[in-house]
């Protein structure tokens, strides 16, 4: 087999694993918009503030320590223990389900009915605030998170690979782990919205405000669970790019990403903010591997907004969004 | 004769009307300037299909509304089964057991017609998130209950051959039947219809009608239904209440309201001379 054809198929099989990240970013901005309709900024930075959490709580940090100490002329940093990840990732979650409650409370129930660019606002406002809490929470510095996940290049793969076409492909572990997860965690979404009483709530508000109210759901219980799967999903997203890349402000950026996933996706879709996750994924690394060499390289920069571009153009409401019919 | 004003009593086709179930006491609702319901006092009693007419604007809607607490009157007091309702959100009112269906149809345009109904029985369930969501055997017991409810009641609406259907992809007639069977679903004490016979054609309305006579007939539900065609109203309920500017002008058996002057006036205009 040429070479250059399994070179394409090794940055193909990494684009996928790359994709699964977006998607799983794309995935909390989609459950909030469809339950609410509110576009959440504030995914990315969720995703972050997860991630520090999960690293403060698992390192046995002080919150606030740094503001302690300024105060009361003290030195504490930690507290001398140490977590086993998975209480860390419980308790993790539980902060998230805790800030879920607090948006609800004092963001979204202050204004309901608003317009959705007053609600989009106020999800800047909130990513900006909890960009800053964060730092005070946890501190600024670049944090390892280390939560016993698989590192390094698959041997198996490799070895495999080698053998069948005299080619050892290169697989990070931890990509396949976190398609593990992410696969697991849209059967979990997708089994809970379609038989559990709950789920069927959550699309009923997700359908028609005021039917759902008439079939007695508490729209304020339903956003409260909607936003606490959506932390989830952002922690879960925050575990996997941290263990990557390190725990630091630019994780908050790949929300930005998970824009052009969405557009080719649509808004209001699962499975379509998985596929265009994908698509994204394996569409910029096989662009830079095949077209980046003669452009001078860089494309992964743009290629997604490009792509996301050229939808909006002939199919603005994405591949699997609703379509959008204005009655005259 | 019968006497109406007795605790119970049996209609001339044999079904038995309870106590008073619903007090609507000098209700008084207010959009800012505009007084949309003034002072206005009825009851609704246990079994009776109880309509409130009224020409356009005389404030049906707004009625149905403060009843199904979408609405928070200003003045006056609102009794359900003997208690009087301290300030609610709709959906509380809707676990108290009152269903409604909807003036501009508001249902689940996405999900399927079955998936509608079901919705209409979640103030019924009783397992818990957490138990949902690792307790399977309990839950699905509790899932296949709930299912055979729902099951008769399409069938008894005569939608089975839509069950699947999405609900965007029905026309007008049939989503009014899905979300009667949605409210029906509830086995609500009280259903509020808001005009059910809205923009149906005379065989439709026809359907409408003997399916809301059936309801009452065999589940024996107290129905309070919203419309402005005289006609319908008259042959379908026991007992109605005429508005007109947010005023009530008659109540009263629909031979007594027939030949209310007032109701008449209403209705037909006044000569001002």
């Amino acid at each position: 087999m040429p070479e250059q054809f399994l070179w394409a198929m090794e940055v193909m099989l990494n684009g996928l694993m790359a994709g699964v990240l977006y998607a799983l970013v794309a995935l909390g901005f989609v459950l909030i918009f469809k339950a609410s309709g509110v576009f959440n900024y504030a995914q990315g930075v969720m995703a972050l503030f997860a991630a520090m959490t999960l690293v403060g709580l698992q390192k046995g940090q002080v919150p606030f320590a740094h503001l302690i100490n300024t105060i009361f002329g003290t030195d504490v940093h930690k507290f001398g223990w140490e977590l086993a990840p998975w209480l860390a990732i419980l308790l993790t979650a539980g902060v998230m389900v805790l800030f879920a409650w607090l948006v609800q409370r004092f963001i979204l129930q202050h204004l309901v009915n608003q317009p959705d660019i007053i609600l989009f606002m106020a999800t800047i406002g909130l990513a900006y605030f909890m960009e800053g809490f964060a730092d005070l929470m946890w501190g600024a510095d670049i944090k390892t998170l280390d939560i016993g996940l698989p590192q390094g290049v698959n041997a198996w793969i490799d070895e495999t690979t080698f053998n069948l076409f005299g080619y050892g492909f290169f697989i990070d572990n931890l990509d396949i782990a976190a398609t593990i997860v992410a696969a697991l965690l849209v059967v979990a979404l997708v089994l809970f919205s379609q038989y559990t009483k709950q789920g069927r709530a959550m699309r009923a508000v997700a359908d028609d405000h005021q039917a759902a109210l008439s079939v007695g759901i508490s729209l304020r219980f339903i956003w409260v669970m909607v936003w606490s799967v959506a932390g989830f999903v952002a922690l879960v997203a925050g575990i996997m790019w941290g263990a990557k890349s390190g725990v630091q402000f630019s994780l908050s950026l790949i929300a930005l990403k998970a824009l052009p996933v969405l557009m080719l996706g649509g808004f209001t879709s699962i499975p379509g903010a998985i596929v265009g996750g994908l698509i994204i994924g394996v569409g910029e690394k096989l662009f830079e591997f095949l077209v980046g060499p003669h452009i001078g390289g860089a494309t992964e920069n743009w290629f997604a907004y490009v792509l996301a571009l050229i939808f909006l153009v002939f199919r603005p409401q994405g591949l699997f969004g609703e379509k959008i019919i204005e009655r005259v | 004769m019968t006497d109406m004003n007795a605790e119970s009593y049996v209609t001339e086709d044999g079904r038995t009307i309870g106590g008073v179930i619903m007090e609507m006491k000098n209700i008084t609702l207010r959009f800012g300037g505009v007084t949309a319901i003034q002072d206005i006092s009825f009851d609704i009693r246990e079994g009776e299909i109880r309509a409130i007419i009224g020409p356009n604007g005389a404030g049906k809607s707004s009625m149905l509304n403060v009843i199904s607490g979408f609405y928070v009157p200003q003045e006056g007091e609102v009794w359900f089964r003997g208690r009087r309702r301290a300030k609610m959100k709709p959906y509380q009112v809707a676990r108290q057991g009152i269903a409604r269906t909807f003036q501009n149809i508001a249902l689940f345009e996405g999900m399927s017609v079955l998936d509608n109904v079901m919705t209409g029985r979640l103030t019924r369930m009783k397992t818990g998130l957490a138990a949902q969501a690792l307790w399977f055997g309990r839950a699905e017991r509790e899932e296949i209950e709930h299912r055979e409810k729902v099951e008769k009641i399409i069938d008894f609406l005569e939608i089975q051959a839509i069950r699947k259907t999405p609900v965007g992809r029905l026309p007008y007639g049939l989503k009014k039947r899905v979300e009667l069977a949605r409210a029906l679903a509830a086995e609500p004490a009280l259903l509020l219809l808001d005009e059910p016979m809205a923009g149906m054609n005379v065989e439709e309305k026809e359907d409408m009608s003997r399916f809301i006579l059936d309801v009452n007939d065999e589940f024996g539900t107290t129905i309070c239904l919203i419309e402005h065609d005289m006609g319908v109203v008259m042959d379908l309920s026991d007992r109605v209440v005429v508005m007109d500017y947010g005023k009530k002008i008659g109540d009263g058996t629909p031979d007594e309201v027939r030949n209310n002057q007032a109701v008449i006036d209403a209705y037909l205009g006044v000569a001002h001379d």
